[in-house]
C-alpha cells in the first residue's frame, strides 16, 4: 500500500528553484493496478522516482507498507527497493554480458537470498521464458528481453511493481503481450503502477493518476 | 552482499574484457617481474662477490705503487725487495710477506705459443700468503727460489691452451726465448678476478736475473705489488699504520709529503665493492619499482574508463538494491585481481629471467646460484595486490557516489 501526503519535489538549477512536483497526495491500496500518464515535464518522472525510492520528496511523507519511506537513509533505502519494489524500464535496462538467469538472480545476489538459480528459473518460466534462461540479452527479442527484465522485477517477491514506460520500445503486438503479463500480474494480486503516456496502455489499468505541472489533475 | 558474490560479479566482469585485463596486468607483471630478477641476481652476484675475495686469502693487505693500481706490469715501480724485507722484519702485526714483480713475455711450448703473457716473479710463501692451491706438480720451493732455477708454475688457464689436456708438470717451454720447466698447475680461481688463471709464475730471484734485468736497480729490486698476511683480523688496522711508517721511512718520505706507495685492505675494499654492488641493485630495484607505478597508473585510468562505460549498469545495479558499498567492493576487488594476477604471472616471468641469467653465467664459468625467496614472492604478491587497491580506490568511490536517476538515464 502506498500513501503520498503533499509530496513536494524542488530541483535547484543553480540559484533557481525548479518546482517539479507540487504538492501530491494519493493513495494505492495493495493489489490495484494503477496508471501515472502526463506530457513530458509534467513532474511523472520525479514521482515514479520518489515512489520508487530512487529520490527523496522535498517535503511531505511517503508511506510504502506502513513504512516512512521519506525518513530512511540510502543504504535502507537500498535496502526498500531491493526487496519491495521491482523496477521494470523501457529500455529493459539488462546486463548484456551475462544470461537471463543471471540477469534475474542479480537482485537475489543482493539481498543474499540462497536458492537463487531455483528462484530465478522458476520466475523466468511463469513468464514463459523457461526455455531460454541461458541466452544472452543480445539473442533475444525485444518482448523477451522485457519478459526477462519483469522476471528480474519479480524474483524477490516485491509489494510493487513500478513499470516506466514498459512498452515503450515495443511493437504493438509484442506490447499487448507484456500487458497480459502484467494484467495477470495484478489478478495474482500483485500492485502494479504503470508510468505511460499512451492511452492504450493506461486503458489496461483500472485507474489513471493525471499529472500536469507537478499536481494530480483527476482521478484521485 | 556476500563476499563470495562480490568476487564472482567483479571476475565475470574481468573475463568479459580479457584483452583489455591482461593488457592492463602487463605494467603490474612487467614491474614485478623486474624487482624480482633484479632482487635474485643481485643476491647471487653479491655471493660471487664474497666468494671471489675469499680466494684472494685471509687478513690480507696488498701494497701497491701510489701511480699504479694492482696491476700495473712491468712499469717502474717505486716499491722494492727490499720495502717487502723491510715490512717481514719490523711490523710486528705482520705474519709473512709475499712480494711479486710482473713483465709480459711470449710464452712458447711445442706447436702453441702465447705472446704478451703475464710473467710474475714470486717468492715461495706466495703460495699461502696469495692462498695458491696447486692443482698438479708443486708450488715454488725454497730451493727454486735459492738456485734461481729455471722453473714455472702455470696458470690453469695458460695451462689448459699450452699443454691441452696433458699433464705440463716436468714438460719444458720457452718464456721470453728463455728455457724453463713446468714444475706445477694451479687451480682455476674462476673468473672472480681472471689474471691469476692467465699468469705464468716463476722464482723472483730467476725473474730478475733472466726476464726483467732492468727492473734492478740502485735503490733494490722494484717489485709491483707485496701481498701482506696480518697476524689476525683485528690486527689489519695497526698493521696498515706500520707498513705505512716503514715505507715512509725506508723512501725517505718527509713530514707533509704524500705517500708514493699505496696500502690496500682486502677485507675492506671487499666491504666497499658490496655496498656499491648493494647501492646499485636499490638503484636498480627503485627503477624496477617505477614500473609498478606505471602499472598502478594503468589500473586506475582502466578502472576509470570501466566505471564510465558501465554507469547504466552501476544505476541498474542500485535501483535493484545495491548499497554503496556493494558498487565499492565490486571495483575494488577487480582492481585487486588485476593487481594480483599481474603479480603472479609476474613472479613467474621473473623467475624464468632469472634462470635463463643464472644459465648464461653458469656457461661463462660464474659458480652463480640465484634463488628466489618466499619472502621475496610474498612481498611482490602483497606490493601487487596493494597497487591494485590503491588504484582501484579513488575510480570505486566515483563508481559508488554515482546517483542511481542519472546513471539509468545516461547514454
Amino acid at each position: 500500500m502506498i500513501e503520498l501526503e503533499n509530496i513536494t519535489k524542488v530541483y535547484k538549477a543553480g540559484q533557481t528553484e525548479v518546482p517539479a512536483l507540487r504538492g501530491i497526495s494519493c493513495r494505492i491500496e495493495s493489489g490495484e493496478m494503477v496508471s501515472i500518464t502526463g506530457p513530458s515535464g509534467s513532474g511523472k518522472s520525479t514521482l515514479m522516482n520518489i515512489i520508487g525510492c530512487l529520490d527523496k520528496p522535498t517535503s511531505g511523507r511517503y508511506l510504502l507498507d506502513g513504512i516512512e519511506v521519506s525518513k530512511l537513509n540510502d543504504n535502507q533505502l537500498a535496502e526498500i527497493r531491493n526487496k519491495k519494489i521491482g523496477f521494470v524500464f523501457q529500455s529493459f535496462n539488462l546486463l548484456s554480458r551475462t544470461t537471463a538467469l543471471a540477469n534475474v538472480e542479480l537482485p537475489l545476489i543482493y539481498s543474499g537470498a540462497s536458492n537463487r538459480r531455483q528462484r530465478a528459473l522458476q520466475v523466468l518460466e511463469s513468464v514463459g521464458l523457461g526455455h531460454r534462461v541461458n541466452h544472452r540479452p543480445s539473442e533475444l527479442a525485444g518482448g523477451e528481453q522485457q519478459r526477462v527484465a519483469i522476471a528480474r522485477a519479480l524474483v524477490n517477491n516485491p509489494s510493487l511493481i513500478l513499470a516506466d514506460e514498459p512498452t515503450g520500445n515495443l511493437d504493438t503486438k509484442t506490447s499487448q503481450e507484456i500487458m497480459l503479463i502484467f494484467k495477470q500480474l495484478h489478478e495474482q494480486g500483485m500492485t502494479i503502477v504503470l508510468i505511460t503516456h499512451e492511452p492504450d496502455i493506461a486503458a489496461y489499468t483500472q485507474r489513471t493518476i493525471k499529472i500536469r505541472d507537478g499536481q494530480i489533475e483527476g482521478g484521485v | 552482499m556476500k563476499l563470495w558474490d562480490c568476487f564472482s560479479t567483479a571476475l565475470r566482469a574481468l573475463l568479459g574484457n580479457k584483452l583489455r585485463s591482461v593488457l592492463t596486468m602487463l605494467g603490474i607483471l612487467i614491474g614485478v617481474a623486474a624487482v624480482i630478477s633484479v632482487l635474485s641476481l643481485g643476491s647471487a652476484q653479491a655471493a660471487i662477490v664474497e666468494e671471489s675475495f675469499a680466494t684472494l686469502g685471509s687478513n690480507l693487505i696488498y701494497v701497491t705503487p701510489r701511480e699504479l693500481g694492482m696491476s700495473g706490469v712491468g712499469a717502474q715501480s717505486t716499491l722494492t725487495l727490499k720495502d717487502a724485507q723491510a715490512i717481514a722484519q719490523s711490523a710486528p702485526s705482520v705474519e709473512d710477506v709475499s712480494p711479486m714483480a710482473q713483465t709480459y713475455a711470449q710464452v712458447v711450448a711445442g706447436g702453441e705459443s702465447l705472446s704478451n703473457t703475464i710473467i710474475a716473479g714470486v717468492a715461495p710463501q706466495a703460495e699461502w700468503v696469495d692462498n695458491y692451491a696447486v692443482a698438479q706438480g708443486s708450488f715454488i720451493t725454497d730451493f727454486d727460489y735459492r738456485a734461481r732455477s729455471r722453473v714455472a708454475v702455470l696458470g690453469s688457464e695458460v695451462a689448459k691452451t699450452l699443454f691441452g689436456e696433458m699433464d705440463p708438470t716436468g714438460q719444458s717451454l720457452r718464456i721470453g726465448g728463455r728455457q724453463f720447466q713446468v714444475s706445477g698447475v694451479l687451480e682455476s680461481r674462476g673468473m672472480g678476478f681472471g689474471l691469476e688463471d692467465m699468469r705464468v709464475y716463476i722464482p723472483l730471484s730467476t725473474f730478475y736475473t733472466t726476464l726483467a734485468t732492468s727492473q734492478v736497480g740502485s735503490r733494490g729490486n722494484s717489485v709491483n705489488i707485496i701481498s701482506v698476511q696480518v697476524k689476525s683480523s683485528d690486527m689489519l688496522e695497526s698493521a696498515e699504520q706500520e707498513i705505512t711508517a716503514i715505507l715512509r721511512d725506508t723512501h725517505n718520505i718527509r713530514e707533509g709529503e704524500d705517500d708514493d706507495f699505496r696500502v690496500l685492505n682486502v677485507a675492506s675494499v671487499a666491504d666497499q665493492v658490496t655496498q656499491v654492488l648493494g647501492i646499485l641493485q636499490l638503484a636498480l630495484a627503485g627503477i624496477a619499482g617505477i614500473s609498478l607505478l606505471v602499472g598502478g597508473i594503468g589500473i586506475m585510468n582502466i578502472m576509470l574508463v570501466s566505471v564510465t562505460e558501465r554507469i547504466r549498469e552501476i544505476g541498474l545495479r542500485k535501483a535493484i538494491g545495491a548499497k554503496r558499498r556493494d558498487i565499492m567492493i565490486q571495483f575494488l576487488i577487480e582492481a585487486a585481481t588485476l593487481g594480483l594476477c599481474g603479480g603472479a604471472l609476474g613472479i613467474g616471468l621473473g623467475w624464468i629471467i632469472v634462470i635463463i641469467m643464472s644459465n648464461i653465467a653458469t656457461n661463462l664459468g660464474f659458480s652463480f646460484t640465484a634463488t628466489l625467496s618466499g619472502d621475496a614472492i610474498a612481498l611482490a604478491v602483497g606490493v601487487a595486490i596493494f597497487i591494485g587497491l590503491v588504484s582501484g580506490l579513488y575510480p570505486a568511490i566515483r563508481a559508488a557516489r554515482l546517483d542511481p536517476i542519472e546513471s539509468l538515464r545516461h547514454e
